[in-house]
Formats: structure tokens, C-alpha cells, sequence
């Protein structure tokens, strides 16, 4: 791999005082100025439980103590997790919804001209009536302009909700929960999205695997973190979520966690690739440990504040090599 | 004919260990069909290595908009149906966008846009050394469509269950609660689930139990990792009792399971006298009795 810079040897050595028990004092200006410009870092893995969650809830973190303001968006709706750890105090929950179609009986003839142009199954006549799967509507809205007979009108339907608060260290917090039994997670991580805040450095969590909800929280960001593991089950999926991201044409650079001595097929693939690693989180018992309690890491455990200092400055670094391009 | 049983491994979290478990459990059943419905993300086959790749098929998922600009008129109608912003100013559909409803290419007064059938992935039909059948997918990186590539997947492994006569397709599913997993769920005997002591791995324990609920699946919960906190795994089968799952025992945490995948093996041919290897034969017990009533 290539180094982004050895300037991470930087002038503030340490950004953070440890006071006693758990206490930090943050240097404001630990990068060179007082706010950081405005990115959206999303972070994806391919494989799932490589540490997405916790690596983006730490960066979080570390990113508003350093003074910044900084809104974290859950778009692994499927099953969001950054709560746990970053415990938001909800003010607000919307519901998330799609349209779907409605149709008149009365003006219906059953043509079946609706079934046979919808792509999504979501449509099907039995007998003399037409019959809507809602979960398989894409709520495209074709069937209600083409319908002969204007028997369709659109209505909305409730697939999840988008909650929303703020969590501590006044970290701006929105995540998506998709109602159980609903099968489509795109719409839901669009209304998402919809909260983003200017003025704040966007931290999205995206959800595991590499087909289109990922593609969906991927598209508008600056850059992707994949987070992975040395491990032949992450590298493999790795590869495949490196390139969705490479189609997307983002700047992409790799945090390893769980690092225990040198995986070798990794390491070949990262600098054949020309991939940067941001930052290298070992594997600790300790670190287990504070996930499993719910706790955010770099809180309990001091000594891992350098690794994710680096990570924030890496992904700057990253994004300015960008510019240059 | 044998009557074909389908047991799948599912989570809600992604990484509680449901591949290395279905690897392992492999090794222990015998006469089955092995599937990996993890398709945007597939890795059973790291560990069983197919022998020999008996076909593969294209995988065709749904269609894309693709408009010609020398008979386009440039009139607006396609951006304005278009629900998914896939279609820029210059009248370029953007692939990534579309989701292929089609709106666009019915509507346009020119008939400029060319609506055909995408190329999505790939579905593989093996046999693993043991000569035993075994199906995999690849999609494409960032397609769609992955529950309707999860159902081919199923599909495949039905007819080579019935060809080879065998009584049990062992399917590695995917995390999450979405298209892909509800694909994997419908219409199988038997879930397990597999989950880690963890505030996260409860969280989305009972998130995938609802699921499995709603389509009243009978269900068992393995813990893997069980040394990692011990007041979740009380947690975990409190919630089992009043949910009216059975809770099958744990999995020590053992980074043994962590250098089999690394040798590309099971962990019962990496280490089998394992703390880790003896749980999950224990565990392979209880399953064969669950499968037998269901």
C-alpha cells in the first residue's frame, strides 16, 4: 500500500489529554483549524460484523470531542445498531413511506393491462379481480398512469420509520427501522438521507453485503471506509464492496480491525490495489469486551484514541488527494 | 422418493459466525444438498472448495432503461416519471439509479428508449469432494434482485436434491431482515439462528426471530462466542423461553474457528477435539432430532 503521508507525525502529537478515569480534554484545532470542512464518510465492509458500527460510532466520537459537529445517519435499516452505542435521545420519529397503488373495483375492467406492465410481480389478476402485493410494489406509479380506465389512484403505505435526536457530545443522530416483514430497504435509506444537515461532516453506516442498499448509502458520499478483518471470509467480500465503490468512482481506504499479526493475501491485494489503510485497530479481548457492554471504545479504553485520530486525519488526507485527481 | 427438508442459518447481525458454523455442520450431515443463499457476499466456498463446477448459469434480473439520444425529442416526459432520479438533463439514464420499472420506456411519445434485460450474476451448481451437490450464486457488485437471485439459488438446490435423491438442503443465508433473507426463510422446515452475546447481536436476535415468526417457521438459536459476556447469554435464552424458542447451547469463543478459515477448513477437520468442534457436535444432535419431528 502507499502511504498517504508520514505527516500524521503532526504537530499536535497528541490531540487528547487522558485525564483521570475516562475524561477527555480535546484540542480543538487537533487538525490544523478550527472546523473541518463538510464530508459524508460512509462506511461499508462487504462481509458483515467486520466493525463497521463500531468503527463509525468511535469516529463519531472522537470527531466531536475534537469540537466538530457531526451527525451520524444509520442506514443499515435492516438492523440498525449505532444506537447502542451512541445512545440518542430520540425527538422525533417519522414514518417512512411509499406509494403504492389503490385500486377502484367500480371502474376496474380487468384488463390486465397493470400486470403486464409492471416489472416488480407486485400485480396479479385472479378471475376478475386485480390482486396487489405491496411488499413487491416499487411504487413506481406506472400502472396508475397507464390504466385505461383510470381505476388506479396512488396511496402511501408505511414500510418503517426515521428516527431522530441527538446523542452525546450533541452528535446529531438519524437512523431508519424497517418494519419487520417489509423486504425493501432503498426507499427507507433515501428518506434516511433526507436529514442531512449542512454545516455538519456526515458519519454514514452502511449495511452489510455489497447490492443496492449498499449502493444506495454509498452514492452521495465523499468517500468509503471499508472497515475489514484479516480474515479469507472479509477479504473475499471486501474485494466485491471495493468494487461497487470503484464503479461509483469514490476514493476508498481501509481501516483493519482485528489485526493479529500479518494476513498476508490482504496486505497483496491492498497494494496491488493501491488502497490506503487508514488505520489498524488490533484485535483486544478488551475492545470484545466494551462492544459487548455497549460502550464506546475510545471512552474506556484511552490508549486507542491515536488509532482513530489517525483515521480522521487519513480520510482528510484522502479526500484532498481526490481534489488533486 | 425422499421427502427434501430445508434447514437455513440466518442471524439479523452480519459476523456471529452462521458460515463457519453451516461449513462445519456440513462435515456432520450426511446425504444433503449444500446452498449458500449469502449471494452479494457468498463465502462457503472459500471452505468447500467445489471439485468440479457442473454448470453455471447467467442469472438475468430486471430490466434497464437506456435511452437513444438520436430518437430522443427531448420532451421531458421520461424525467418527469421517473420516481428515481435516474435520468439526467442530457437524457442519460443513470444504471445505478434505475430500478427498472419501466415508466420511462412505456411513456415515451418516440419510443427512444430501449428497455432489455441486464446481465445480474451468476449461479454455480458444483460438486464438493465428497461428490455431494452444492449451489452458489455470485451477483453482480451492486445489483439488484438478490432475493429473486436467492429463490434460483433454492430452486437449483430442490432439483438436485430430487435428482440425487437426498433428504436435506443446508442453506447458509444471508444477515440482515431484507429481500434476500425473507427469500432464504419462505417455505423452509427449519431455522437456525445464530447469534453472539452482544447488545448488538440480541438487538437483532429478536428482529429476526419476529421475522421468522411472521412466517411461523420453527426455530433454535445457537450462541456463538459465548464467553464474550455472560450476562447476554442469560439474556438470550430468557428471551428463547418466553418466545417459545429452543435454545440448542453455545460456542465458546475460540480463535481456532478464526485459523481453520484461514486454512480454508472446518473447524472440525481443523481442530477436532476443540472446545468450539465438541459444542457444535452437540449442537448437530439436537438438530437431527428437531429435523426429524418437523
Amino acid at each position: 500500500m502507499y502511504a498517504l503521508s508520514a505527516e500524521h507525525e503532526h504537530p499536535i502529537s497528541r490531540a487528547f489529554h487522558v485525564m483521570n478515569r475516562n475524561v477527555l480534554i480535546a484540542q480543538p484545532q487537533w487538525l490544523g483549524r478550527d472546523k473541518m470542512d463538510d464530508m459524508r464518510i460512509a462506511f461499508a465492509s462487504g462481509k458483515g460484523g467486520t466493525g463497521k458500527t463500531t468503527v463509525a460510532v468511535n469516529l463519531a466520537y472522537f470527531l466531536a470531542y475534537s469540537k466538530q459537529q457531526v451527525q451520524y445517519l444509520d442506514c443499515d435499516v435492516e438492523e440498525p445498531n449505532g444506537h447502542i452505542f451512541l445512545k440518542p435521545h430520540i425527538e422525533e420519529m417519522t414514518p417512512a413511506q411509499v406509494m403504492m397503488p389503490v385500486i377502484d373495483k367500480d371502474k376496474c375492467t380487468a384488463c390486465g393491462e397493470c400486470v403486464s406492465h409492471c416489472q416488480f410481480n407486485a400485480l396479479v389478476l385472479i378471475l376478475k379481480d386485480v390482486l396487489i402485493f405491496p411488499e413487491l410494489c416499487h411504487g413506481c406509479g406506472l400502472c396508475a398512469r397507464i390504466c385505461p380506465t383510470g381505476a388506479i389512484k396512488e396511496g402511501k403505505r408505511v414500510i418503517g420509520s426515521v428516527e431522530q435526536g441527538k446523542a452525546f457530545l450533541n452528535i446529531d443522530f438519524v437512523h431508519g427501522i424497517l418494519n419487520v416483514g417489509e423486504p425493501m430497504a432503498g426507499p427507507l435509506i433515501q428518506q434516511v438521507k433526507h436529514n442531512y444537515k449542512e454545516g455538519y461532516i456526515q458519519i454514514i453506516d452502511a449495511p452489510p453485503g455489497t447490492s443496492c442498499p449498499v449502493v444506495k448509502t454509498i452514492v452521495d458520499a465523499d468517500c468509503v471506509v471499508m472497515v475489514t478483518e484479516p480474515t479469507p471470509f472479509a477479504l473475499h467480500d471486501l474485494k466485491i464492496a471495493v468494487s461497487v465503490a470503484q464503479t461509483l468512482n469514490k476514493p476508498i481506504g481501509v481501516v483493519i480491525n482485528r489485526e493479529n499479526g500479518e494476513f498476508k493475501p490482504l496486505m497483496d491485494y491492498l497494494s496491488k490495489n493501491r488502497l490506503p489503510i487508514l488505520a489498524t485497530i488490533p484485535e483486544d479481548k478488551n475492545i470484545a469486551r466494551q462492544y459487548s457492554e455497549g460502550n464506546i471504545i475510545i471512552e474506556r479504553l484511552p490508549q486507542y484514541i491515536d488509532n482513530f485520530m489517525e483515521l480522521a486525519i487519513n480520510i482528510k488526507k484522502l479526500l484532498e488527494i481526490k481534489q488533486f485527481r | 422418493m425422499t421427502d427434501i427438508k430445508e434447514m437455513v442459518i440466518v442471524s439479523g447481525k452480519g459476523g456471529t459466525g452462521k458460515t463457519s458454523i453451516a461449513a462445519a455442520l456440513t462435515s456432520l450431515f450426511k446425504d444433503k444438498v449444500i446452498a449458500d443463499c449469502d449471494v452479494d457476499a457468498a463465502n462457503l466456498h472459500i471452505i468447500i472448495t467445489p471439485e468440479e463446477v457442473v454448470s453455471q448459469k447467467e442469472f438475468i434480473g430486471g430490466k434497464k432503461a437506456r435511452i437513444n439520444l438520436d430518437r430522443c425529442i427531448q420532451c421531458n416526459v421520461c424525467r418527469d416519471v421517473c420516481r428515481y432520479d435516474a435520468i439526467s438533463e442530457k437524457f442519460v439514464v443513470d444504471p445505478v439509479s434505475c430500478e427498472g420499472c419501466g415508466a420511462c420506456y412505456y411513456l415515451c411519445p418516440a419510443k427512444a428508449i430501449d428497455f432489455t434485460p441486464q446481465l445480474a450474476g451468476y449461479c454455480y451448481i458444483c460438486r464438493t469432494p465428497l461428490n455431494e451437490s452444492f449451489v452458489f450464486a455470485e451477483l453482480l457488485p451492486g445489483e439488484e434482485n438478490s432475493g429473486k437471485l436467492v429463490a434460483e439459488v433454492r430452486n437449483e438446490a430442490r432439483e438436485e436434491a430430487k435428482k440425487r435423491d437426498t433428504g436435506l438442503i443446508l442453506i447458509d443465508g444471508p444477515p440482515g431482515i431484507g429481500c434476500p433473507v425473507i427469500s432464504s426463510l419462505t417455505g423452509v422446515n427449519f431455522a437456525l439462528i445464530v447469534t453472539e452475546p452482544t447488545p448488538t447481536g440480541v438487538h437483532d436476535l429478536k428482529r429476526i426471530c419476529d421475522l421468522i415468526n411472521h412466517f411461523k417457521i420453527k426455530a433454535a438459536v445457537v450462541v456463538n462466542k459465548s464467553d464474550i459476556n455472560p450476562d447476554y447469554v442469560e439474556e438470550i435464552k430468557r428471551y428463547c423461553e418466553n418466545e417459545g424458542l429452543t435454545y440448542l447451547g453455545e460456542i465458546p469463543y475460540d480463535s481456532k474457528i478464526t485459523e481453520a478459515q484461514k486454512n480454508m477448513t472446518t473447524i472440525l477437520d481443523f481442530a477436532p477435539d476443540s472446545e468450539a468442534s465438541r459444542a457444535i457436535k452437540e449442537i448437530h444432535k439436537k438438530i437431527q432430532k428437531i429435523l426429524e419431528d418437523v
